[in-house]
């Protein structure tokens, strides 16, 4: 790999200064994605600034909820009590991703930021418009049975990886980012962006831009949250299709609110708002959720390769509402 | 030395389950693989390789990769030493400027570290001029016929008249099965060290080389080096898997010779990265079976047909024996196998655990259980219905044919009685549930050019001497095990040494035959050295000795078998499946040692679930390579997939074949599940895919 500088932050204020300062300089969190694609040629930054230490890494209760430093690891974040309580959708997120020893690892920040596993990405010898503007998508017409069938662009066809940021979408989570220009406060939702004409960027963020937290908002929709992740192995896999729902069900059975997202269908987490939309203020029934599904993914477009994604996510996501609510009442199909 | 066909032994360290002799060493990590050995000055060399398919090395620009510190050389076509041969064309790397295939060797970097070696890879400039290439196996790509398959088989056989018995047939299957391209995956990627020196005004090469034989290599590399093979001394003590793919010597291997030749006597060390091992380390083909069964109605077999299509690379012939177990695993009159080759722009396939085997025999039973259905028939009792009186192929009884006992035993213990006939019949909560069996066969093989040397040692011990390879399975407990019965002493008074070509030759670890061929030997030598030297040999006496083959072959056809049951669970709604339980029987002659062995059958076991599920190397045609290079997208069966697998054996000694009784264990774990599973996903959801890996895709709906 290429020689690199290495520079230990003394805080977050001084990391962001570095960073902006150098076009060439890359944060360093856990290490799990960048290590690797260092090693592969992928990406080759000047300087790494190590964020690893810094003391973002604490659970922090408000009145609104609790708040995730950037620093936290995925195993941690996973296993904390009150996230199981009240946003069991992230800890379930979580354990489907990566292995024991990569959770240890990787943190919350990280995780959202990592990058897209399509095999031509992860290749430099291939034409990838991600990895290097201009170059053309392998993907499009490629080994294709992990592509997006939804939001993608002649530019880019792949999929972002991330289990956690499927979670943060069906929950209303923020990511309180630390830039050049000050702090703000992104919806999580909003965090990734679909590839347009643009594949080079997965999210919003700018260079020397630094998540420093995570806003988890109490509330009945983020109480009642699972997540379903289909895989090909029974772990350590990334999602062939993935599903959070957060549900607020009134006692009559009638849906509240609720969100849809779905994991591994486009290039940011795909919130299902026609899926919601179709649902709110009706009984939830399975024809229901499957008509949702349905609605959503009358745009969907598939390649022939990964067409199987349709059926799967609109099941995933009837099973999803299914494990939520034990008593829905089942079709036959 | 002296050949002898040696008697057989009893068995009082064979038969226990003797914990690895070499346990310790590896888990306290002191075991040294192959770039792990101290060495003077090491230098690391990391390979540059080919971004086309097919054309040639138009130019070479080192100045980047020179310029960057720690980089001491670049080695290409136009400067590297000069092969004396160059038959093997997977070997003869760096002689011209022509690219076989894409990731291809087309230069080396020497650096102080592996860091700088790896920088200065990515900064040479390779020009390369671009010819069309073909890189997609097809139904329709041209192909030839070899002249014969791996090992040495006959490429197509016929018997009797498939045509006219199809045409008369009550029942006909007509189906083509695919197996994807795999590669083997060894933990330990493959590795070599390599230095040059001189001895007795000769030059000599030396190797630590993470390789299944040591013999093999130092006789594939000498003649290329123009050297004979006692200049070329190739050590493995500890060598982390191969499942064939280090069975011979690969490009790598080749290429840390040649660039340690350019060093002044510093040692080179090469250690090839997972990505690499997708292109450079061998894999297996993929295939397309087509087959015809013919039947009466109560599924009596009157006609087999497997016309097999696979791949080789245009750069060195591999022709995988496909369709070898079709020709002798049931009875049928009429009868004709074919195998036939597309020459693809592509790297060059290898051996992989069973190869032909393990595809031929997926295609086999998912077949038989087609048949089975067709004929209403259970098919445990199709089986039965064409059990063989002799060899169909060779016309020879089986010394043992186990086939029949191992269904019977594998069909009580997995509770198969009572199986629905329906497919889609059994649902429990959101899983389809189905159960399925296929039967397994392995060659027994006994390599020559074995030999053994046994020498006395101080208080009655004994340094037992062979140049063979263990490679994880166990060989070093087990040939243990054998020396002890063999001198009729304790394991614990034996002191085995192998892994080095300064030790007696030795066969490859390979083809389930290291057992039977080295333990032979010992068991030859052990016997030898009584005779000379009796039961109170003075400390320093030596023997050396093989072991003949009496005329057992021409009178017996030698095979192990087996029988696998599945249980698999597809869940309605996302088409996932599991297998929540794998059993496998076997009958392999006599255990050596049941707790390694053990291991090699579960492993087999698990190996083949992980064909029948995950494994596939994707090659993109455009770009002609495996794009799925990495332990993140070739996917192997994770612990959470492996929950109830279980091997046993039948109690049995075949010591017309060797004096130990044994017939190899190595491979037959991997046979026929894959088949065993498809039948079982079949018989959860009534959905009959045909084409390896089963996946999602195919069942969710």
């Amino acid at each position: 790999m290429k020689e690199l500088a290495y520079v230990r932050a003394s805080d977050p204020a001084q990391a962001v200064a570095t960073v902006a300062d150098d076009p060439d300089a890359r944060f360093l969190g856990g290490g799990t994605n960048l290590v690797d694609h260092l090693k592969l040629g992928i990406t080759t930054p000047g300087t790494l600034v190590d964020i690893s230490h810094l003391p973002l890494d604490g659970f922090e209760e408000t009145a609104d909820g609790l708040t995730i430093g950037a620093n936290v690891r995925n195993s941690d974040l996973a296993a904390d009590r009150r996230v199981r309580a009240g946003w069991p959708v992230v800890s379930r997120a979580l354990l489907a991703g990566a292995s024991g020893q990569i959770r240890n690892q990787a943190t919350t920040g990280g995780n959202l930021l990592q990058r897209t596993r399509c095999v031509y990405f992860q290749d430099p010898t291939t034409p990838c418009n991600k990895r290097e503007p201009g170059s053309g998508c392998s993907a499009a017409g490629g080994y294709g049975r992990y592509n997006a069938i939804l939001g993608a662009s002649p530019a880019c066809v792949t999929v972002h990886p991330s289990d956690l940021a499927v979670a943060l979408a069906a929950v209303d989570a923020a990511v309180l980012v630390l830039g050049p220009g000050g702090r703000r406060r992104i919806p999580a939702a909003e965090l990734h962006r679909l590839p347009g004409d643009d594949a080079e960027h997965d999210t919003v963020l700018g260079h020397g831009d630094l998540i420093t937290a995570v806003e988890l908002p109490a509330s009945a929709l983020a109480r009642r949250s699972t997540y379903v992740k289909v895989r090909d192995r029974a772990s350590f896999a990334f999602a062939l299709v993935s599903v959070a729902v957060a549900l607020d069900l009134a006692e009559d059975g009638t849906v509240t609110d609720v969100r849809v997202v779905w994991g591994g269908v486009a290039h940011k987490p795909w919130r299902a708002e026609r899926a919601e939309d179709a649902l709110r203020g009706r009984p939830l029934t399975e024809a229901a959720v499957r008509a949702a599904a349905d609605a959503e993914l009358a745009s969907a477009a598939p390649s022939s390769d990964a067409g199987y994604k349709v059926p799967m996510v609109r099941n995933a996501t009837a099973l999803a509402f299914r494990r939520l609510v034990p008593a829905l009442a089942e079709e036959d199909r | 030395m002296t050949d002898l066909v040696p008697a057989p032994i009893d068995a009082k360290a064979m038969g226990t389950a003797l914990p690895r002799v070499d346990g310790v060493e590896k888990v306290t990590g002191s075991a040294a693989y192959a770039v792990e050995h101290p060495v003077p000055r090491p230098l690391a060399c990391w390979l540059v390789q080919s971004t086309i398919a097919r054309g040639r090395v138009v130019s070479v620009d080192r100045s980047a990769a020179l310029a960057h510190p720690g980089v001491l050389s670049v080695v290409d076509h136009t400067d590297a030493p000069r092969l004396a041969e160059t038959d093997n064309g997977e070997l003869a790397i760096l002689q011209d400027d022509r690219i076989g295939f894409r990731g291809q060797i087309v230069a080396l970097v020497l650096a102080e570290s592996s860091e700088a070696a790896r920088e200065g890879a990515r900064l040479v400039r390779v020009e390369q001029q671009e010819e069309p290439a073909e890189a997609e196996l097809r139904e329709d790509n041209a192909t030839y016929r070899p002249e014969k398959v791996n090992p040495s088989m006959e490429t197509d056989t016929e018997t009797g008249d498939v045509d006219t018995a199809l045409a008369g047939a009550d029942v006909v299957l007509e189906q083509t099965y695919r197996t994807p391209y795999e590669h083997n995956n060894p933990l330990e990627p493959h590795a070599t060290t390599a230095w040059w020196g001189e001895e007795d005004g000769r030059d000599r090469l030396t190797l630590y080389d993470s390789s299944q034989g040591v013999h093999g290599v130092a006789t594939a590399l000498a003649p290329m080096l123009g050297m004979e093979k006692e200049q070329v001394r190739v050590m493995a003590p500890y060598v982390g898997g191969g499942f064939g793919s280090k069975g011979e010597a690969h490009a790598h291997v080749m290429a840390a010779a040649l660039a340690a030749r350019t060093t002044g006597g510093r040692p080179v060390r090469l250690a090839v990265t997972r990505q690499q091992m997708f292109a450079l380390t061998g894999y297996r083909t993929a295939t397309i079976s087509k087959f015809r069964l013919g039947a009466d109605r109560d599924g009596r077999l009157a006609a087999i047909e497997h016309g097999v299509l696979e791949q080789t690379s245009r750069l060195r012939e591999f022709a995988e024996q496909t369709a070898s177990s079709t020709r002798m695993m049931y009875a049928a009159p009429n009868r004709r196998t074919s195998h036939r080759l597309a020459v693809l722009d592509v790297a060059v396939p290898s051996w992989m655990r069973a190869p032909g085997e393990m595809p031929g025999m997926y295609a086999h039973e998912v077949a038989m259980d087609e048949l089975a259905e067709a004929c209403g028939l259970d098919p445990v009792e199709l089986r039965r219905r064409n059990e063989p009186d002799l060899d169909p192929e060779k016309g020879l009884p089986f010394d043992r044919r186990g086939l029949l006992e191992c269904l019977d035993r594998g069909a009580a213990r997995f509770g198969w009685a009572g199986r629905p006939r329906e497919p889609r019949s059994t649902r429990d909560g959101e899983w389809w549930v189905g159960t399925g069996a296929a039967s397994a066969t392995y060659p027994a093989m006994r390599q020559p050019g074995n030999v053994a040397r046994i020498e006395s040692l101080p208080d009655a011990r004994y340094a037992v001497s062979i140049g063979s390879v263990d490679i994880g399975t166990g060989a070093r407990t087990a040939l243990t095990q054998i020396a002890a019965d063999a001198l009729s002493v304790g394991p614990d008074a034996i002191d085995l040494h192998l892994g080095d070509t300064a030790l007696p030759p030795a066969s490859v670890a390979g083809g389930s035959s290291g057992t039977s061929s080295w333990g032979s030997a010992i068991v030859a030598a052990a016997q030898q050295f009584r005779t000379e030297h009796g039961h109170r040999p003075a400390p320093g006496l030596r023997t050396e000795a093989g072991a003949e083959r009496g005329d057992e072959a021409e009178r017996f056809s030698f095979h192990s078998f087996g029988a696998v049951f599945a249980e698999v669970r597809v869940h309605r709604d996302t088409g996932e499946l599991r297998v929540p339980r794998l059993l496998g029987v076997y009958s392999v002659g006599r255990v050596v040692n049941p707790m390694t062995a053990r291991s090699q059958l579960v492993g087999g076991l698990v190996m083949g679930m992980s064909a029948a599920l995950f494994e596939e190397s994707v090659r993109d045609p455009r770009f002609g390579h495996v794009v799925t290079q990495d332990l993140a997208t070739y996917h192997i069966a994770a612990h959470a997939d492996v929950t109830g697998v279980e091997a046993e054996w039948l109690d049995e000694s075949t010591t017309t074949f060797t004096p130990m009784g044994s017939r190899g264990i190595g491979e037959i774990g991997i046979v026929g599940t894959a088949a065993a599973v498809a039948n079982a996903a079949y018989h959860a959801t009534g959905i009959r895919v045909r084409d390896l890996p089963l996946t999602a895709d195919a069942y969710v709906g």
